[in-house]
């Protein structure tokens, strides 16, 4: 299946005509999702803050999932040479970036009311930093190589050993945290969670997902057109 | 027979010797890492203030970001210049495997650079007010240190080969993999200073050398060879 | 020795461009092939393609001796000289410093440094950095790794363009020795070699080619 649809022809023949409904779902989420967060009732101690969780975590889910497949991606690009994982991987890359952001923005924005900081130093809200910077470094990377073929390789085996790293980094900057902080901060997203405020947060999330998907498809295919068009441009040079 | 089973050890000597030379002497060698770590040292009292708590309670962090920033200086020159000359199209056909060859290479950079800023690193943090009796633990936690520095900075270096961005790209690529060895590293000393136990920050910093050793040659080979084919 | 390297409808793509196409070419010992084409057409792709410095597109590039067929690595590690247009020259080394290098490297013997630094005539030229040299004596100081170490096939990438007449023949003759001796020679060129080579003509692949290569 997989390979069938490895196929750039086949895979935008199979998925143009899915993209708009993939991008409706993602609406429609997004008014449900919306919705769900006003109307769920205040935190009791937070109040109409918590409502900022509603975007930053799944935000911040996002930023782990879109960089976990972008190396998937990778994988299959660099051992298979599947050109379509190569442009899946490139794709994926400036949304998860943005995600990112979305979760440092919303994160900050939340301590504010939270801890009266803007910005606090835990474990959580470092991690993401490094994972933004890693999006920053590929990106930056892919920016950098002219070659196409070339730029897809090393920038898989970059987000490759990125991904091999990230647990590396997590596990180093919780123990700096217990190093540096005797006691733990308030977490951010406790486990015990008030099932109406566990609604609007599914939905927030399943909307989120969508909408990666249907903005990945759209990249995706759109970094196939230019493929085509520069190769044969450069064909056309030689006529 | 007996030829072919001496090739490899034989020109991977070689090869070593060649690099070593070419980095104690290409581009003025060590000296322009070392004088960047010294003026990054001098840099911290003049931004900081010279009162000697902060400076000592600072000192071992700081150097460890500076021996990280350090490391970064020599990365660029790392392939970049054989690459240019075309070297790797004779490498390529000798009896080495392109991971041993990248290995080699920052081997012989690390001895010519890395090694001599570890060496400083238990200077520096005394200078910036450390008591003189942590310099020996400074020293191995910055052998092993600037260890990881070197092969992690390879795969930077090797994967931003031929971009002609050159040091910037390596920096914003590599700095983020530099933090576990300079959370363990400065942790470390930390911890020798407020007299805690050392051992468990220390065999981190080991373990994350011997994760470099055996990661980087993997992904640097994979670079090396896209970008040479 | 009959030694033969045999490209068996290979395809080779620089990025995503289909350079060559469903290329066949049988090369046995003491044959010389010159290929042409315009510039941009993959001569030197095609060159570090046979070197093994990636593997075709499509297709299979091989070789074999009298002992039946040879593997790749050790073709590439042992059997391959190949001559690019840079001249692989460290410029702070001095031209014995980088020699000796080669030497050491390619597990060649003494004796061969000693007789290439003779016949190739660069005993003036071993005690300069090698960024001194003109670009015709870097060209020669690279022809001595042919004969430091002892490899049958050469791939060599433009080998004549830097050289002055007297040094073309030099290199003529080196270049004839070796294919009398069972070598070959594989040379992308714009001029023609001054001895009898097979031509191979490149030209770009159709577009409709592009295309089907642009699909998978």
């Amino acid at each position: 299946m997989i390979t069938w649809l490895a196929n750039p022809e086949r895979f935008t023949r199979v998925f143009a005509p899915i993209r708009p409904y993939i991008g409706g779902l993602a609406a429609a989420l997004f008014v449900w999702g919306l919705y769900l967060c006003f109307a769920s009732p205040e935190d009791y101690q937070q109040g109409d803050t918590v409502r900022i969780m509603y975007l930053h975590v799944p935000a911040a889910w996002m930023a782990m999932m879109v960089y976990l497949i972008m190396g998937i991606a990778s994988f299959f690009g660099l051992i298979f040479r599947h050109a379509l994982a190569d442009a899946a991987a490139k794709a994926a890359a400036p949304i998860g970036a943005v995600f990112t952001a979305l979760a440092l923005i919303t994160g900050s924005l939340w301590g504010k009311p939270m801890w009266g900081t803007w910005w606090e130093w835990d474990g959580r809200m470092t991690s993401v930093l490094v994972l933004f910077l890693f999006y920053i470094g590929y990106i930056a990377l892919h920016a950098s190589i002219d070659d196409e073929v070339r730029a897809a390789k090393s920038t898989a085996i970059l987000a490759l050993v990125g991904l091999v790293n990230l647990p590396i980094i997590k596990f180093s900057v919780d123990w700096w945290n217990t190093l540096h902080q005797g006691t733990s901060v308030v977490r951010m997203d406790g486990p015990t969670i008030a099932p109406d405020m566990l609604w609007p947060l599914l939905v927030m999330a399943l909307a989120f997902k969508a909408l990666f998907v249907w903005l990945w498809l759209v990249r995706i295919d759109a970094e196939i057109i230019t493929r085509r068009y520069r190769t044969l441009r450069a064909r056309l040079s030689f006529q | 027979m007996s030829t072919k089973i001496n090739a490899g050890p034989h020109a991977a000597l070689s090869l070593l010797k060649r690099d070593l030379s070419l980095s104690l002497t290409r581009g003025g060698g060590p000296l322009l890492a070392v004088g960047f770590y010294l003026t990054l040292m001098a840099m911290i009292p003049l931004s900081l203030g010279s009162d000697s708590g902060t400076l000592s309670r600072v000192a071992p962090g700081l150097t460890w970001l500076c021996l990280a920033l350090a490391s970064l200086l020599s990365l660029e020159r790392l392939f970049e210049r054989d690459y240019e000359d075309g070297l790797f199209d004779i490498l390529r056909l000798g009896p080495l495997p392109m991971e041993v060859i990248a290995l080699l290479k920052c081997l012989a950079q690390w001895l010519g650079t890395g090694l001599m800023l570890a060496v400083l690193t238990p200077f520096v943090m005394i200078i910036l007010g450390a008591p003189v009796d942590a310099a020996f633990i400074s020293l191995i936690a910055a052998i092993l240190g600037s260890l990881s520095f070197a092969i992690i900075g390879g795969i930077g270096a090797s994967l931003s080969l031929g971009t002609r961005k050159g040091g910037v790209l390596i920096a914003l690529l590599v700095l983020p993999f530099y933090v576990p060895p300079v959370i363990f590293g400065a942790g470390l000393m930390q911890a020798y200073l407020t007299g805690a136990p050392v051992v468990q920050a220390l065999s981190l910093l080991t373990a994350y050398a011997l994760f470099a050793l055996a990661l980087g040659p993997i992904a640097m080979g994979a670079a090396l060879k896209s970008a040479l084919n | 020795m009959s030694l033969s390297v045999t490209l068996d409808n290979i395809s080779l793509r620089k990025g995503y461009n289909l350079l060559i196409s469903n290329l066949n070419l049988e090369v046995g010992s003491g044959d010389a092939i010159s290929l042409t084409g315009q510039n941009g057409v993959g001569k030197t792709t095609l060159l570090r393609a046979i070197a093994g410095f990636f593997s075709p597109h499509a297709g299979k590039i091989s070789a074999s001796d009298a002992g039946g067929p040879i593997d790749p690595v050790r073709f590439r590690t042992e059997l391959i000289h190949y001559l690019g247009h840079q001249d692989a020259l460290s410029p702070t080394r001095t031209t014995e410093q980088e020699l000796r290098f080669q030497a050491q490297y390619l597990n060649a013997n003494e004796n061969n440094y000693q007789f290439a630094v003779q016949y190739l005539n660069l005993s003036p030229l071993l005690d300069l950095e090698t960024r001194l040299l003109s670009a015709g004596q870097k060209r020669r100081v690279s022809f001595a790794r042919l004969l430091i170490a002892q490899r049958p096939v050469w791939l060599l990438d433009e080998p004549m363009s830097p050289l002055d007449a007297d040094q073309r023949d030099v290199a003529a003759r080196l270049m004839q020795d070796h294919l009398s001796d069972g070598g070959i020679i594989i040379a992308a060129v714009h001029d023609p070699l001054p001895f009898e080579t097979r031509i191979v003509h490149l030209t770009r692949p159709d577009i409709s080619a592009q295309e089907v290569a642009l699909v998978d």
